[in-house]
């Protein structure tokens, strides 16, 4: 029996998201791979004390003036109601913004935990988690306060860290296309976090630009296949 | 006349290390001003941590495709061949050394090729972003940096007092006022901005420089 993934709103799709759920969000820097209109809908839901892994932290609406005429919302819409207990990630503000972030001055005060986690080790936890891998061993962080309480092990003469999976209960991605199995494609570099993290959650949630019939997307060119993808709202942006 | 060379200058200088066919990433802030830079002839595949390889020139920010961008968050034009990919799969690129060419900004270097980028002790750290991973990926990291602090102290130093992004990782470093190499013997002094004398340089640098042999003034 086919399911049927297509919720008509991001306010249905994201309605269940409990409490202490954690929480993959796509994206990379600014607005391009950011699923936008899941996170608004997010906030308005109101979940507490959420654990969101993403990229980047966000700059919040007022800072986003600076970045794309008229602003936009990204993760800060979460911070600012004070959903947020713990995020991980690799830039909890954006480069060269200043120290105003709402995640920083949260974490400033104490509200929020932060484990700050380089981005290609970021995005390799993800792929282990997604994947059933108990971890992985990298170089990356060795000599650095990255390593701190980290097992570490030499192979063949170099050294490396054991960086464990991530996980997550929902997954909120922003992709191109979809069509009404769950398949994906992206667009540029759109794309970033969104496929891997597509993967790694009990839940994936995606909102597209564009939502079409079986059959319409080159089976050759399908990014995220269609059993990675719980639900599917197609919404203009 | 002594002056001190702007960040463009620096830029066109680092950007003459860009040899034909190379693969390169460019970090946050001054070396995004390289990608603008390349010297004539020769072709460069721009690689961005975001997942894009072989994009053209810097686009303006008037005509920006938000799902277009450099790992800097600037817009990039479509160039035929270019092609996008995942954050995990981008990261094998860099981890797996199939990256040629990596340029990054530092807060400081140590004598030993330690780099210093991404936090400042008492300042709320933004991030790491995709350094760490570049720095100990590479092939080869070259730094852009201005020689000094504000304040007018050392960023070239025997040992970096802020938090590392990884150890032994700088092959050479750009400034306003040098070009530096990083050997096993040390800091070897290539290259002074004009009118500038060794022994002024060395006086704004805390780690000990070696002289080179064929000790030059900067050319662009």
């Amino acid at each position: 029996m086919a399911v049927n993934k297509i919720y008509s709103s991001c306010d249905g799709a994201v309605a269940d998201i409990p409490d202490g759920a954690v929480v993959m969000i796509g994206g990379f820097g600014s607005y391009g791979g950011l699923p936008i209109n899941l996170i608004v809908a997010l906030a308005k839901q109101g979940a507490r004390n959420l654990t969101v892994i993403a990229n980047q932290g966000g700059v919040g609406f007022e800072l986003s003036k600076r970045i794309k005429p008229g602003g936009y919302q990204d993760i800060g819409a979460l911070y600012a109601k004070g959903q947020v207990k713990k995020f991980i990630g690799s830039v909890p503000a954006l480069g060269g913004m200043p120290p105003t972030s709402p995640l920083e001055t949260l974490h400033r005060e104490g509200e929020v935990e932060i484990e700050i986690v380089p981005q290609g080790t970021l995005a390799e936890r993800i792929r282990a988690g997604a994947g059933g891998l108990g971890g992985f061993y990298t170089p990356t962080g060795v000599g650095t306060p990255v390593e701190t309480g980290k097992e570490k092990k030499t192979i063949s003469g170099k050294e490396y860290l054991l960086e464990l999976p991530l996980t997550a209960d929902f997954a909120l991605i922003k992709a191109h296309k979809a069509d009404t199995a769950g398949n994906l494609v992206y667009r540029g570099t759109a794309r970033c976090f969104n496929p891997v993290m597509a993967m790694a959650a009990k839940t994936t949630i995606v909102e597209v630009d564009e939502l079409v019939q079986p059959g319409e997307l080159d089976p050759e060119a399908i990014v995220t296949p269609y059993l990675f993808v719980s639900r599917i709202v197609e919404v203009q942006r | 006349m002594k002056i001190r060379l702007d960040e463009q200058t620096i830029a066109l200088r680092a950007a003459k290390e860009f040899e034909d066919g190379m693969v390169i990433n460019l970090g946050y802030g001054m070396p995004g001003l390289c990608a603008n830079a390349i010297p004539d002839g020769r072709t460069i595949h721009f690689h961005s941590e975001n997942g894009v390889l072989g994009y053209g020139a810097l686009g303006t920010d008037e005509e920006k495709d938000y799902e277009l961008i450099n790992a800097s968050d600037q817009p990039v034009s479509r160039i035929p061949g270019m092609c996008f990919f995942d954050s995990a799969l981008s990261f094998d690129m860099i981890r797996g050394r199939h990256v040629d060419l990596v340029v990054l900004g530092a807060y400081q270097v140590s004598q030993e090729g330690d780099l210093a980028n991404w936090g400042r002790p008492g300042r709320p750290a933004t991030g790491m972003g995709g350094g760490m991973d570049l720095a100990v990926g590479c092939k080869r990291l070259i730094v852009v940096m201005l020689h000094t602090t504000k304040e007018g102290a050392p960023r070239i130093v025997k040992q970096c007092s802020f938090p590392l992004t990884a150890r032994n990782c700088v092959d050479k470093i750009f400034t306003d006022l040098a070009v530096i190499e990083v050997t096993k013997q040390g800091l070897v002094l290539k290259e002074v901005a004009p009118a500038w004398t060794p022994e002024e340089v060395q006086a704004l640098t805390e780690a000990p420089l070696i002289l080179a042999g064929d000790l030059k003034e900067i050319e662009l």
